[in-house]
């Protein structure tokens, strides 16, 4: 029995049902990963101690609740003993010496480590073209992106070669992915998931997060993934619910908002089609809709490209070639191993966004740009405080299309920056927000963003599983057959 | 024309917590390089600073013995620059919101007391170190020391001639050692400063423009850095030209300041709050421990001194001023009611000590158990004054323990009268001439007798028991 498009839940029953042994399904884990080495989904493979971990878990008994189930994790979580490139050529040989949390948390409640995934360098781009690693396949269509930043993790679940992977999100790299790929994606409320060995992008903005087939099992990753880390002072002290719990209660009577200034005119009539298609459907659930208005959400865009730049550019200051990662050859002075490092190191896109970061934080020009950035950023988190008084969460469509061609949205980086409009508001205001697949346009599928309040992770996953067990677009696969 | 000096210090005092600012990393000294290093202190990809609240109480100490605005909330910033030393890129640092706000610190420059306001004092990671001449053409970064706490305590410009200067600096070492927030060691790098100095016009409003003066470690480099630099801009000005804003090196070993980087070389350090770490909220009740908890400080001492021990003002100021010296005073009381006695032998034979070897009394190896045991050994009349302070001399070479000097060279004070009787009896015998001639008038050979006790008994007879048997005998 093929284990390919298998959901965590299955194989955990399959696994105690012993119709698998836990070697079994990490050997034919790597059969399928070997048998679609042309997705480049994977940076590098864990092969020989994924196989020794699952051995171990045959010979003795193991009640973790995760116990022998695969993941791919993206290659930008430190694992010790491990390459974590992040994308980059400066980080073509860094094998760190410690593991982020969520990798240990994971680990520690079984799941066993099959590789690392392909990302856009840095997490900086939606489409994971700007990967030193080359680029993604989405498994929905030759030469179509997976999104980015986390393609590779997307497009591994997608592929069913896992049912799990680790993503990040500092924009929507979570949520883009996974509608482009047609698979579920949450970004949890900042601080729900210790960043403690993350390598940072955005710090105020990043978020990891799970991607797998379906809400239920984003539920039970999440359970595993969250902690209180001492190691992280912006990790949150708050109470880790069961987040599965709640996920079969009836949304009868709850109210979905729906934001007014989010403008679908724009937007191909098909994927306003597929949207109305799935507001028709919470309806049939019991939902009631209200429209929202957010006033500043118009200005999330500007916001986000001011501030995570900025960010990136300091938290990028340390790839300098002195301690870790690439030096240049024969660096002739010290500016000179600095400018070669760097020029060498980072892609046209990192090199971007540092430029704009340290042009926004430069003497003269900070109260300017980072500075009300800041302020408008509370603007936009107070607009999300009054919507939640009206409604339990808000929806959208996840992304403005389905996946695109490669090479498809040119040398303006501007277009690739407006990916993100509907997720970046999600990011500035800290809130949780997850994609579900609601549709198909040409046989590419697309999502349905879900964004609730501050730490209620638990409500979006029980909007999401209800829409799931209702309807069955997370269970189309790209080879065109129904699981 | 006369020109007025304008100077500035920015004083970075090394705090004495275990770890570091931010992490777990040791901040001990002189160790092999590389060795008290973790992954925070690497600033390793996906690494997170965790702020070590010890270094705010202690910096809060400081702030309430300079009658400061504590802020018990204050924030993180970074400064961002490249340096191969700083790994990370920038350093952690608090520009907005310091934990110490505006205070004031008391100098005394030649026996008159003047006030100097200080700015701010803000927590800050220190960066490693690069180390230029141990490899051939190449250049070794030891990062032990990146992440250590620092104070930075920024002054008003108020100080007006290197002296002042050299005061201030001094103020700000005795406070931070006694409140133990700092070794105040100055060789090891715990307590460095910038300078900033310009010159004005006495009628001017406005400051002239300023140099700064990096990285000085010694009272004497102060002093010289600072009056080279008057030197320098009042012959640039009087020549008619500008003195450039810019940052300088001050080369101890030339005496003098030169050029590191101008204005328009100097970095944009792009400073924004630090995303990682939260505001720092330190609580009522924290606050208020340390505050009930605060070290006397040296004026209390003082007081203290002149009212519970009876030392004279000039005595009680000289022992309060360095803390060194006012345990050794305190550990040596605790062993006798004659606390003029202590106070005596620091004052006079260990202060002429100091002056003589032009030392600190931190640098002497005179610890302070010792030297309460010799007080001990004074006070129980073991050994005589005299004795002392051979020993004394002794141990300021050696540092050896007093008891054993005492025991090993026999130097015990003979008690026994008996003892004293007979040896004063056969001077008497041996000298009648001299016996005669006292008798007859001549008062001042009494002090011949004593003397001829004393060389036959090597100094160990009491003196005062010396006295009493000779005037028996010689009047008899």
């Amino acid at each position: 029995m093929s284990i390919q498009y298998k959901s965590i839940k299955n194989l955990t029953s399959m696994l105690q049902n012993k119709e698998i042994s836990h070697k079994e399904l990490i050997n034919e884990t790597f059969t399928l990963i070997e048998s679609k080495m042309d997705l480049n989904a994977f940076i590098t493979l864990n092969k020989d101690a994924a196989i020794e971990k699952a051995t171990l878990l045959d010979s003795k008994k193991n009640d973790s609740s995760l116990a022998g189930i695969p993941i791919a994790q993206k290659d930008l979580f430190c694992t010790k003993d491990l390459r974590t490139t992040c994308g980059s050529n400066m980080l073509s040989s860094f094998i760190p010496p410690y593991s982020a949390t969520v990798i240990s948390n994971l680990e520690n409640a079984g799941c066993i480590s099959v590789g690392k995934t392909n990302m856009d360098e840095f997490a900086m781009g939606s489409s994971n073209e700007t990967s030193f690693y080359g680029n993604v396949e989405n498994p929905w269509g030759k030469n179509l992106v997976p999104g980015g930043s986390s393609g590779g993790s997307a497009s591994a679940v997608s592929s069913g070669i896992v049912p799990a992977a680790t993503g990040t999100d500092t924009g929507g790299s979570i949520r883009q992915p996974a509608s482009l790929c047609g698979i579920t994606g949450l970004k949890p409320t900042y601080g729900r998931i210790s960043r403690w060995g993350m390598i940072a992008f955005a710090s105020s903005l990043d978020q990891a997060g799970p991607m797998a087939r379906t809400a239920e099992d984003c539920a039970i990753l999440l359970n595993e993934m969250c902690s209180h880390d001492i190691k992280d002072t912006t990790s949150l002290n708050e109470h880790i619910p069961d987040f599965t719990k709640d996920i079969e209660q009836p949304i009868k009577g709850m109210k979905i908002g729906i934001v007014k200034e989010f403008d679908l005119s724009k937007l191909d009539s098909e994927v306003v089609k597929i949207f109305e298609e799935s507001k028709k459907h919470y309806e049939s659930l019991g939902a009631e809709f209200i429209e929202i208005s957010l006033p500043n959400i118009s200005l999330s865009v500007p916001t986000y490209y001011v501030v995570a730049p900025a960010e990136c550019s300091s938290n990028l200051s340390r790839f300098d070639g002195v301690k870790f990662g690439k030096r240049c050859d024969d660096p002739k002075n010290l500016e000179d191993l600095y400018i070669r490092t760097r020029s060498e190191g980072f892609g046209d896109e990192v090199k971007r966004r540092i430029l704009i970061g340290s042009y926004v934080l430069s003497a003269g020009f900070y109260d300017a740009y980072y500075k009300k950035a800041q302020q408008v950023r509370r603007l936009i988190k107070n607009d999300f405080d009054e919507a939640f008084l009206k409604v339990d969460v808000l929806m959208s469509p996840t992304t403005r299309g389905p996946a695109f061609e490669a090479g498809s949205k040119g040398s303006d980086p501007i277009q690739m920056y407006l990916e993100d409009l509907f997720t970046i508001p999600a990011n500035l205001a800290g809130l949780p927000a997850l994609s579900i697949p609601n549709g198909f346009v040409d046989n590419k599928p697309i999502g349905l963003q879900l964004i609730g309040n501050f730490l209620e992770e638990s409500k979006l996953l029980q909007f999401a599983h209800n829409f799931q067990k209702t309807t069955d677009y997370h269970l189309k696969t790209p080879s065109g057959e129904n699981i | 024309m006369s020109w007025q000096t304008v100077i500035g210090l920015e004083i970075h005092v090394q705090l004495s917590t275990n770890s570091k600012l931010f992490s777990g990393g040791s901040t001990g000294f002189g160790a092999e390089p590389n060795t008290h290093v973790d992954l925070i202190d690497m600033g390793l990809p996906g690494v997170l600073p965790v702020a070590n609240r010890e270094a705010f109480y202690k910096a809060i100490r400081f702030g309430l013995a300079t009658n400061a605005e504590i802020n018990q909330t204050s924030s993180f910033d970074r400064k961002n620059y490249f340096y191969p030393d700083l790994p990370k890129g920038y350093q952690i640092t608090q520009m907005a919101m310091p934990i110490v706000g505006k205070g004031s610190i008391k100098i005394d420059v030649d026996g008159s007391e003047k006030v100097i306001n200080i700015t701010r004092a803000h927590l800050e990671e220190d960066a490693g170190k690069s180390i230029h001449d141990l490899f051939d053409g190449e250049t070794g970064v030891d990062l032990n020391r990146a992440g250590t706490p620092l104070l930075e305590i920024v002054s008003e410009p108020e100080i007006s001639n290197a002296k002042e200067a050299v005061a201030y600096f001094k103020a700000v070492r005795q406070l931070v050692t006694f409140l133990d927030i700092c070794d105040g060691n100055m060789a090891q790098g715990s307590m460095r400063c910038d300078v900033n100095v310009s010159i004005k016009k006495e009628a001017d409003e406005e400051l002239g423009t300023r140099a700064e003066i990096k990285n000085i470690n010694s009272f004497k480099f102060i002093e010289r850095a600072i009056n080279f630099e008057i030197e320098r801009q009042i012959r640039i000005i009087e020549s008619g030209k500008s003195v450039v804003q810019e940052t300088r090196l001050y080369d101890s070993v030339k005496n003098e300041t030169r050029s590191m980087r101008s204005k328009e070389e100097a970095n944009d350090y792009r400073y924004f709050p630090c995303p990682d770490l939260l505001p720092v909220v330190i609580s009522d009740d924290e606050f208020n421990d340390i505050k009930n908890n605060l070290p006397e400080l040296p004026d209390e001492k003082e007081k203290r001194y002149i009212l519970e021990a009876n030392l004279e003002e000039a005595e009680a100021k000289i022992i309060s001023s360095s803390k060194t010296m006012a345990n050794m005073f305190e550990e040596a009381c605790s062993k006798t009611n004659d606390s003029k006695l202590v106070a005596n032998w620091l004052v006079g034979d260990v202060s002429a000590l100091l002056n003589s070897d032009n030392i600190d009394i931190e640098e002497s190896k005179l610890s302070s158990n010792n030297f309460a045991i010799l007080i001990e050994r004074i006070s129980d009349k073991t050994i005589s004054g005299k004795i002392a302070k051979s020993i004394l001399e002794e141990v300021w070479e050696s540092g050896d323990d007093v008891d054993n000097i005492i025991k090993d060279k026999g130097l015990v004070q003979i008690q026994d009268e008996s003892v004293l009787e007979e040896i004063a009896q056969r001077i008497i015998n041996n000298n009648l001439s001299q016996v005669e001639a006292y008798k007859g008038g001549k008062d001042k050979l009494f002090g011949f007798f004593v003397g001829q006790v004393m060389k036959e008994t090597q100094g160990k007879a009491n003196p005062k028991s010396v006295n009493d048997i000779l005037k028996n005998l010689l009047n008899s």
